[in-house]
């Protein structure tokens, strides 16, 4: 009888001793995966979208990422968001030319829109193509001191003392101590959800829209390769995305006060390349090119017509470059002009799931 | 009798465990088609591309700038007579040096084939407007207005003229399209099939095919990049023209088994 209080004594000291110590493990949420809601034409067309394995989606994640991105706090003194310069209402880009940091400093790129940033399958972001992935792209902006000029622990503390912050992680990622490898997967996750496809073009395509003629005529010219030419860098009627997320000397300049690519890269032939940007929602993201120089969409497209300006780099898609441009009519550009609106996704820029 | 039931026991075993050899199973294999490519004899990689660096069979210096082009229809011929059609494709991307081996998906059984073949482009008949999600997004599409479907090549760079300047030219086979009446399009198909020859097909198939890009330039139409330069989609001619000297640009290397 002795022995065998004794040994239930013991085993229930060793099951107590052996359970998990509750109090330093956080409880288990497994968040709910989530996928991304994909628009027809891009199923039919496109492959599926790159969701890195280190980053699956997940409804807490991506809820937590739409906090964060217009979380001000990020900054250094608490006045800017990702969305100061990438607003919702104008397809995450700005209105200006260059944007101005949280110290009134301003840099030498124009904002560049944010959507189907999920089918950039070469992974690589910006107007040079520096950030490897959408993850790495989002640790920048918090740390360049002409932008939101804080530093990642600063930015860690301030969420970590924040009353819903750690739940929120602890419901995403597992845990509640944040850092910014945690911060940018979740604004990736956000930003990936950004996808714009319900155009006035793209219910063409679906038939539940016509075109005018004029609008017509555009997109001939776009597609034409004796006219615009826009179809080799910029998509198609079977490219969706419209662009083709490569680099391209497109004959802005003689010579490079920006090295675009070729900074990056450290190859002179990458020189003055930079990313083309998608054609969708032009209506909203004026200005224009890396450096927002055309203020206008009549002003980029007399430059493609007659304003190539000859380099050692400058793509050969640049045909005419010997004679300035591809020399549109008139008609023709308004035509493409017209064309080039009929992208427009009203829809995209008044989403609910994607404004504060 | 212990003995005795032993000994038909190991006997059935032994039978059992000899296998007979019509049961061996002949597995079909897969085939890589490697490619490389080369300006005459000196093989070249993107590393060479944006110099101006190569000169033509008409005397034209000239630069590679962007390099891609599309194979298709892998056709075997066995020495029995059975012809078997592998419907693989690709996209050979030289520029960014992706692609440059293609692994057939569809396998095939080992042992002597009189020939294998693949075509250079899509026959009119796997040309059809925007159905691979992979070219499509690759932008590899050729305008409705030209009929649609895809590229077989896109071949940019420069060449210095008349005038000793640089000077742009987008050697892009696609279709020969007559577009001369945009209502009445009239196609001609300039894809064509690449024979290499006899091969034997073994366990692991390595077929090394070269491009030799001068081809492009030199036989049997010299090609004079002041006047076929730019545009040339549209231009049904000049399409005829890239099949005709098409024909020489690959050759076999070896194959590796």
């Amino acid at each position: 009888m002795k022995k065998g209080s004794l040994f239930l004594l013991l085993s229930f000291f060793l099951f107590t001793s052996c359970s998990s110590s509750s109090s330093d493990v956080e409880d288990v949420y497994t968040p709910i995966p989530a996928s991304l809601n994909i628009p027809t034409l891009f199923q039919q067309k496109l492959i599926a979208p790159l969701v890195p394995n280190s980053n699956p989606l997940t409804e807490e994640g991506i809820a937590l990422g739409k906090k964060l991105f217009f979380e001000k706090r990020l900054s250094g003194d608490n006045t800017q968001s990702c969305a100061s310069c990438h607003d919702p209402q104008n397809s995450f880009t700005d209105d200006t030319r260059f944007s101005d940091g949280i110290d009134g400093a301003f840099g030498t790129r124009n904002s560049m829109p944010l959507f189907n940033l999920a089918w950039n399958f070469s992974d690589r972001f910006a107007w040079d193509g520096k950030e490897l992935s959408l993850e790495r792209q989002a640790l920048e902006p918090v740390r360049n001191p002409i932008e939101m000029h804080s530093i990642w622990t600063d930015v860690e503390n301030k969420l970590q003392q924040d009353s819903e912050y750690p739940n929120l992680f602890l419901r995403a990622f597992g845990t509640s101590t944040i850092d910014s490898l945690l911060i940018t997967k979740a604004i990736a996750q956000f930003e990936r959800t950004l996808i714009s496809g319900n155009s006035k073009f793209d219910q063409h395509l679906l038939g539940t829209a016509q075109l005018t003629p004029e609008e017509l005529n555009g997109f001939n010219v776009f597609m034409d390769e004796a006219k615009g030419d826009c179809f080799h860098c910029h998509g198609s009627d079977n490219n969706p995305l419209w662009t083709d997320n490569a680099f391209h000397n497109n004959g802005l300049d003689n010579t490079f006060t920006d090295l675009g690519l070729g900074s990056i890269t450290g190859d002179p032939n990458d020189n003055g390349k930079f990313r083309s940007p998608s054609l969708r929602n032009l209506a909203f993201t004026a200005p224009y090119m890396h450096d927002g120089r055309f203020a206008t969409l009549d002003e980029v497209i007399n430059h493609y017509s007659e304003g190539l300006k000859s380099s050692s780099t400058i793509d050969p898609l640049m045909k005419k470059v010997n004679q300035g441009g591809v020399g549109l009519s008139t008609q023709d550009k308004a035509d493409l002009k017209a064309f080039l609106l009929t992208l427009t996704d009203n829809n995209f820029v008044t989403n609910p799931n994607f404004q504060e | 009798m212990k003995i005795r039931l032993l000994f038909i026991l190991w006997l059935s075993l032994f039978i059992i465990s000899c296998s007979d050899d019509s049961d061996i199973v002949i597995e079909p294999v897969a085939i890589t088609l490697n490619f490389s490519h080369a300006w005459q004899d000196t093989e070249i990689t993107n590393a060479d591309f944006n110099d101006v660096k190569f000169t033509n069979a008409n005397g034209e210096q000239l630069s590679i700038e962007r390099l891609r082009y599309l194979i298709s229809e892998i056709i075997l011929t066995h020495e029995s007579g059975v012809v078997t059609t592998l419907d693989d494709y690709t996209l050979v991307d030289v520029t960014n040096g992706e692609n440059l081996s293609l692994t057939t998906s569809a396998t095939i059984l080992p042992g002597n084939y009189t020939s294998i073949s693949f075509r250079f482009g899509f026959s009119d008949t796997n040309n059809t407007d925007g159905i691979y999600q992979d070219l499509n997004t690759a932008s590899f599409n050729v305008p409705g207005i030209l009929g649609g479907g895809y590229h077989y090549m896109q071949f940019d760079g420069k060449y210095l003229d008349t005038n000793n300047a640089e000077a742009p030219f987008n050697y892009h086979a696609i279709r020969a399209v007559d577009n001369t009446d945009p209502n009445n399009l009239t196609f001609q198909d300039t894809s064509f099939q690449v024979s290499l020859g006899a091969i034997i097909v073994g366990g692991n198939t390595n077929v090394n095919v070269q491009m030799d890009v001068y081809e492009w330039f030199s036989s049997p139409n010299t090609w004079d990049l002041n006047v076929l330069n730019t545009v040339l989609m549209p231009n049904s001619a000049a399409q005829v023209l890239m099949s005709q000297n098409g024909v020489s640009v690959f050759s076999l290397v070896d194959i590796i088994q």
